[in-house]
């Protein structure tokens, strides 16, 4: 509907044409429903065409929420976040979010004002070298020189963020241009980046060795990254799984793309993953990687990780590919293309009844435990209560920390994008308005905005987002009054000193929440938690609980810095 | 070990800076890096010369370059049969006793000189790294005042010889 309007309009427009037409035209060609922006002096020719425009557009009250507003967006809906942000500051505000996508594989088209082009270098006023900043922490920058060049431009960026391994984008617009005049009719573009051509078909032979070996394996497993995700190719991991009776194993930023209830699911591995997955790792002869990159908190020292392994990795992206850890069966490919052959071979399954035995009982012997008998409010219990009370089908989007980490843990997710965390950068802030986000990709659902009370105040501004738009995002924050995760670190490596990680002087999140009118309640214990969530959880009205949980609950088991795997502490009450 | 890696990439702005900044992103240690027009319009080459610890760095190396959007290609031809070259511009100081040594030097060298003054002379070199590397040992002890290098250019032969071959010739 939209496009079709789109493009009706593009054929009776006359010319000329300013630049910021030409954008927001190309904005409406790729369907762009939301964009995040913040406006400022450089951007303004662009916001006095968005006044008009069909597109909605959300306004943080900063633009880091903006962006991070943008990733939650990207992730629920496959679809690129789009971004605004004047020069200067506005601009700088929006670089952690960049590298948060970076290292996330975010799709996101990020437009930043620039001055204009004659003053460019002069250091003029709200002028910032954006396009330097940010070559490391994008997939691709533009800066736009001419006004012709902005659909190819925008086509292209789409075209980038969205295909291969996603990545953010950004283009960066000096205020002239934006402002300027084109009388030259707009081209019809197509994308040609000969030095961008991501391989999507596996390579054959790799395919068949990795079905000789599985066939030969007595100890295989599956790590599933959010390369299965940004695939869609959980439909097709849980086929290829089941054909081969290969159990699974999820990296933190992968969970939901394997069912947790299914019977060949073993849990996450990593810092703070499962025994049973952190020993499926280190025990397996054959490792099948599908779309993780494994990062450090996954593989904990490299030198004991998967020490009898025979690694296979599939990954969109070749230079992941033995980037750290050695691999002896490379398939370059998109996750869904590579799962579709395997499935296709149909190979012999492997004989392993004794490793799916050993694997059973350390998930028997070994599961993640909490002292349920406590009077405190455990977070873990809180987290078990959310699952079962959204019948595991929420959208859970989390901050960093402690709380993060039980919400992997403890919210066994039956389904793909249904979760959304700061994985590779840990960035708090994240989490609130990344929420606002999802929520908008997908409207209908339960979001659950898990936050800790020290970075749920990184964002507590873009509460007005929530109030403006009366989105239903349930906002839990985990209140121990601390900064948990550096606190159980001072805890185990720094003998208890506890330096600055304590808050014990919090503002009422709840009065809070009340001034941007929303409802907010604290909540001591289980049987308030009951009777509040019951009432708060299925309406649509959006709600802010803060749960006040033991202050001195830690995160188990725990691999620490330089161990590995097989190393983890506090498996055992 | 060291690695010569050329590449093509697309003539866009800042794709100079796109690869060097990869290379301190990501920790790559670059000896010399030289950058041209090639024969394809709107295309440049670079050469870069790198310091590894094992054949999987640089293969990291080649596969990041590779995933940057400017770049056409990447090849590690440092184990083929190449042509590899770098001018050096080298100011030594030159008093009339000395001059004849230095001419001397400069000739099995097949240098030459391209400007001379009361006190200087300027010598110009070009050559595979090692052989100007040789060449400015020698001339040091005669005071060198300034000193310019481009670092390496190279590709491959047009004829491949199939097994690699040590060098055994004179660097000279
Ligand atoms: C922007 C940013 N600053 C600092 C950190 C380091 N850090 C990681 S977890 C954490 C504590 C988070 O506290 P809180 O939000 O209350 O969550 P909790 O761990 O208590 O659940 C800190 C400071 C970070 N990850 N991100
Ligand atoms: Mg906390």
């Amino acid at each position: 509907m939209l496009q079709e309007a789109a493009l009706t309009e593009t054929k009776t427009e006359t010319y000329p044409v300013t630049g910021a037409d030409l954008l927001l035209r190309a904005l409406e060609k790729e369907n762009v429903e939301v964009i995040f922006g913040y406006p400022g002096g450089a951007v303004l020719p662009l916001y006095d065409k968005l006044y008009h425009s069909k597109i909605l557009h959300v306004l943080p009250r900063h633009e880091q929420g903006g962006i991070h507003a943008a990733e939650g967006y990207a992730r629920i809906s496959g679809k690129p976040g789009v971004v605004i942000a004047t020069s200067g500051p506005g601009a700088t505000n929006i670089v952690t979010g960049l590298a948060d996508a970076m290292m996330d594989s975010l799709p996101l088209i990020v437009f930043t004002g620039q001055v204009a082009t004659g003053v460019i270098g002069s250091d003029a006023f709200q002028e910032a070298d954006i396009l330097g900043i940010t070559t490391p922490i994008t997939k691709y920058n533009y800066q736009v020189r001419s006004i012709e060049d902005i659909p190819r431009i925008v086509k292209e960026a789409f075209y980038i963020a969205s295909t291969g391994r996603p990545g953010p984008v950004l283009i960066d617009i000096p205020k002239d241009i934006a402002a300027g005049v084109s009388d030259q009719p707009e081209k019809e573009t197509e994308v040609n980046l000969p030095g961008y051509q991501p391989t999507l078909k596996p390579n054959y032979l790799q395919i068949r060795k990795l079905t000789e070996a599985v066939s030969r394996s007595k100890k295989p497993v599956i790590l599933a990254g959010a390369g299965v995700l940004h695939g869609r190719a959980s439909k097709e991991l849980k086929e290829y799984a089941e054909q081969q009776q290969i159990p699974v194993i999820h990296t933190l930023l992968g969970l939901g793309g394997f069912p947790a209830s299914h019977p060949l699911f073993i849990g996450m591995a990593g810092m703070h993953g499962c025994y049973a997955a952190n020993m499926g790792l280190t025990e397996c002869d054959l490792l099948i990687n599908i779309g993780a990159r494994f990062d450090d908190r996954l593989t904990g020292n490299l030198q004991h990780f998967a020490p009898h392994a025979k690694v296979a990795h599939i990954d969109i992206d070749p230079a992941e590919i033995g980037k750290n850890v050695p691999t002896s069966i490379p398939i370059v490919a998109d996750a869904k293309e590579a799962l579709e052959q395997l499935i296709l071979q149909d190979g012999k399954p492997p004989a392993h009844k004794e490793w799916m035995e050993t694997i059973s009982r350390w998930q028997e012997e070994y599961p993640y435990y909490y002292d349920k008998e406590s009077v405190q409010l455990k977070p873990q219990k809180v987290m078990e209560m959310l699952h079962s009370k959204t019948e595991g089908d929420a959208i859970v989007v989390t901050d960093v920390g402690q709380h993060q980490m039980w919400a992997a843990q403890y919210y066994r997710f039956n389904n793909a994008d249904r979760w959304v965390t700061s994985g590779g950068l840990g960035t708090m802030g994240f989490g609130f308005p990344a929420s606002i986000g999802a929520q908008l990709a997908n409207p209908e659902a339960c979001v659950l905005a898990i936050c800790g009370d020290g970075g749920f105040q990184m964002s507590t501004q873009e509460l007005a987002i929530i109030q403006e738009l009366n989105l239903p995002v349930k906002i839990i924050i985990f209140n121990n009054m601390a900064l948990g995760m550096v606190r159980q670190w001072q805890e185990i490596f720094y003998e208890s000193r506890f330096s600055h990680s304590k808050i014990p002087l919090q503002p009422s999140f709840v009065k809070l929440a009340e001034a941007y009118g929303i409802k907010g309640y604290v909540i001591q214990s289980e049987e308030e938690a009951e009777e509040v969530l019951d009432e708060v959880l299925h309406n649509r009205e959006p709600v802010l609980i803060d749960f006040r949980v033991d202050p001195d609950e830690n995160v188990y088991p725990m691999i620490a810095p330089g161990k590995g795997l097989h190393e983890m502490a506090g498996v055992k009450p | 070990m060291k690695r010569i890696i050329c590449l093509t990439v697309m003539n866009r702005p800042g794709v100079l800076n796109r690869i060097t900044n990869l290379f301190s992103k990501r920790n790559f240690n670059i000896e010399s890096i030289s950058v041209g027009l090639s024969e394809h319009e709107g295309m440049s080459r670079i050469t870069c010369v790198v310091h590894v610890e094992d054949s999987s760095a640089s293969e990291q190396i080649t596969k990041q370059l590779n995933k940057q959007i400017d770049v056409i290609k990447v090849t590690d031809i440092t184990d083929q049969s190449i042509v590899a070259r770098e001018l050096a511009l080298i100011k030594v100081q030159a008093v009339p006793y000395t001059r004849n040594e230095i001419y001397s030097l400069i000739e099995p060298f097949r240098a030459s000189v391209i400007d001379v003054s009361k006190d200087s002379m300027t010598v110009q070199i070009t050559g595979e790294s090692d052989k100007v590397e040789a060449f400015i040992e020698l001339i040091k002890p005669y005071g060198i005042k300034e000193l310019a290098r481009t670092g390496t250019t190279a590709f491959p032969r047009g004829t491949q010889r199939t097994s690699q071959q040590s060098k055994s010739y004179s660097i000279v």
